[in-house]
């Protein structure tokens, strides 16, 4: 019998010579005339394990890792010989950091093979549109009402909402379009699914195409992640060729067809009416809502836009689990949220959990503290436009609400830890630079502001009259955030402002006692 | 990375082959760009005529786009993550040892044509940070020793 052996394909794996390692065991194989099945999955999310390499056992999978190709022959030799290695995790499953989550979009990933659509189906694939393809468009979206999911991309928007009304909106040509590009630093939850679960997010664009009467969808994927179009674009043909895409899918009466489109490097394109403008082929300026995108979205037409995240969740919640999902959570915040730990964190990777852990249990417990070993001194959480939130506020519990009661957000689950090095100040700056540099130049409060904010910065950091000049930065922040037309310029003031309120000794400025937000 | 030499022949067959694409703009770009490794100022009236748009707006598509390069880049592209889960993993010093190497700044290419250096606002690889992208191969856990076997490898 041959050895069934996983080495992941994910790009986070290839980053670290996941390459290398197959090609190492390869070759071994070949040389000890041991027959070997090697599979490429995508990731578990454990990456401070990757290249993480998994063998099949009776008993379930074992893990090992992080591996080297010079690992590689002893490490063969202890596989083959039953013995312990100094890199065996043990069970896959039983690993505690993978054990303490709740995979529902995450459940595939790192299993299934992404280029095979029979292993999709074997696990579970496909049963959510098989069902929806029975259902009325009414029933569909009932189900995803009853989920309580909302928008995973950041804004948090009911899905089920936004269904309606592109469903409502008529007939003629409607768009799904799945936004993919996931452009927070510190997320790399959307780009893990394509690359280790994409036919899921067809699934999902599928039965949200049935259920609006849209025939035609565009996945808008980020340039910087080119792994991620190779296997998305792998998996729309293998769709296709099975009849899962395409006229008459599952020989029903609905036709549904999806097409990747690749951003070109600008961060604004993330925001959902500027990713309509570059897929129109345009600049990707910023457009004033309303009208709203699902009455006058993609070619002016009715269009539902959703993040990655939220398509995936969608086939485990027609496949009868709307109920199930709904009991996660707390508050208004149902179902799990992909967490993602990244930055100067010791286990840094993809944590899958319901709505309500803590920002302290994630990283202290979680997370295990920084890689540099020195203590936590900021967490930045929900990207670029995200809040720095000191350790006084880690009590706070994952929730849109929560986050939003303290000035923060959760927007796409990204977490990046910094150590005590960090010059908040800095931060605060770069945010602002950020903004200039990736405004797309429509609104004035944004495109002036960020470049007037980072002067005002510079001053305050020279020494310049710091309380005059941070007496005009919070001017000027109101004015970004009241008066920018999208999200970009409205909530850059978040991390620059967060970073005023809870490390002003940074700035220059006397340390002052925590104002509580609640 | 090889690169074909700009003929505009070669360009019209590309364009031809996407003007029944909705909103092929970008799509046009791309292609253009990833057969040429630029996108020449003569492509802009070629994709204008195509999709009945004015030179103007075609312009305005390439330049707002960070990607599109409107000069030959070196052999190779380095793109290296400078947004913050890489600046809370050491990217920033990475950041001022590459250029001190290269002896150019982000943007720039090397006098000797060989390196393009490009910064990029996160590449997903936060977990294993720093990162960078080296023509199109992923490499993350950087440091100055892994960056600079890189660059020799590179510049060889």
């Amino acid at each position: 019998m041959s050895l069934r052996v996983f080495i992941p394909r994910d790009s986070g794996a290839l980053a670290v010579g996941a390459d290398d390692v197959a090609a190492a065991l390869l070759e071994q194989a070949h040389a000890r005339d041991l027959p070997v099945d090697l599979v490429r999955p995508g990731s578990r999310g454990l990456y401070w394990l990757e290249p993480m390499l998994e063998v099949d056992t009776p008993e379930g999978r074992v893990a090992y890792g992080p591996v080297t190709p010079a690992d590689v022959p002893a490490l063969l030799d202890a596989i083959v010989a039953g013995a312990p290695h100094p890199l065996r995790q043990g069970l896959t499953d039983e690993i505690p950091w993978l054990k303490r989550q709740t995979r529902l979009t995450f459940a595939r990933c790192g299993i299934v093979d992404p280029r095979s659509i029979d292993d999709y189906r074997a696990h579970g694939g496909y049963r959510g549109l098989e069902r929806a393809l029975k259902l009325s468009s009414d029933a569909i979206i009932d189900d995803v009402v009853k989920s309580g999911l909302r928008g995973r991309g950041g804004a948090g928007f009911p899905t089920g909402t936004k269904w309606r009304t592109v469903a409502q909106a008529g007939r003629g040509q409607k768009y799904i379009c799945c936004n993919a590009d996931e452009g927070d630093s510190g997320t790399f939850a959307d780009r893990m699914l394509m690359e280790g679960d994409p036919f899921m997010i067809i699934e999902g664009m599928t039965i949200a195409g049935i259920a609006v009467g849209a025939t035609r969808g565009y996945i808008y994927i980020r340039s910087e992640y080119p792994h991620a179009v190779e296997a998305m674009n792998a998996a729309i043909e293998a769709a296709r060729r099975t009849g899962y895409l395409g006229e008459h899918i599952c020989h029903s009466t609905d036709s549904f067809d999806i097409e990747v489109r690749v951003g070109a490097g600008a961060y604004i394109c993330g925001e959902e009416t500027s990713m309509l403008e570059s897929l129109e082929g345009k600049r990707g300026t910023v457009r004033a809502k309303p009208p709203l995108p699902a009455h006058k979205g993609l070619f002016g037409r009715p269009t539902v836009i959703n993040n990655v995240l939220t398509f995936s969740a969608v086939p485990y919640i027609l496949d009868g689990g709307a109920q199930a999902y709904a009991d996660c959570g707390m508050g208004r915040s149902r179902g799990t949220k992909p967490i993602q730990l990244g930055g100067n964190i010791k286990h840094g990777g993809l944590f899958e959990v319901a709505f309500g852990i803590t920002l302290g249990e994630l990283i202290d417990d979680i997370g295990g503290g920084t890689l540099s070993g020195r203590p936590v001194r900021a967490v930045q959480v929900g990207g670029p436009l995200g809040a720095y939130f000191p350790r006084a506020l880690f009590d706070t519990p994952f929730d849109y609400e929560a986050f939003a009661a303290r000035s923060g957000m959760v927007g796409h689950g990204g977490v990046v830890v910094f150590d005590d090095t960090v010059d908040m100040a800095k931060q605060a700056r770069f945010a602002l630079a950020f903004c200039a540099h990736e405004s797309c130049g429509k609104c004035t409060p944004c495109r002036i502001g960020s470049t007037r904010g980072a002067e005002t910065v510079d001053k305050i950091i020279a020494g310049d009259r710091p309380a005059a000049n941070i007496a005009v930065l919070e001017d000027l922040c109101n004015t970004m955030k009241f008066g920018s037309l999208c999200a970009l310029g409205g909530l850059a003031p978040i991390p620059v402002l967060s970073a005023l309120t809870h490390f002003p000794e940074d700035f220059g400025l006397a340390p002052r006692r925590l104002q509580a937000a609640e | 990375m090889q690169y074909e030499p700009w003929e505009p022949a070669r360009a019209s067959d590309i364009i031809a082959g996407l003007t029944h694409k909705e909103g092929a703009t970008l799509l046009m770009l791309h292609a253009l760009q990833q057969a040429f490794g630029y996108v020449p100022q003569d492509a802009e009236p070629m994709i204008a005529q195509a999709l009945n748009l004015s030179r103007a707006e075609v312009h305005g598509v390439l330049t707002f786009y960070p990607d599109f390069r409107r000069e030959p880049p070196g052999r190779h592209v380095l793109k290296l993550c400078r947004a913050e889960a890489c600046q809370a993993a050491g990217g920033d010093a990475l950041a001022a040892h590459v250029e001190t190497r290269l002896g150019v700044t982000f943007g720039a290419t090397t006098a000797d044509g060989a390196v393009t250096l490009e910064p990029a606002y996160c590449l997903g690889l936060c977990a294993t940070a720093p990162s960078a992208m080296i023509n199109e191969r992923v490499v993350g856990r950087l440091d100055a020793a892994k960056l600079d076997a890189l660059l020799t490898e590179a510049q060889q």
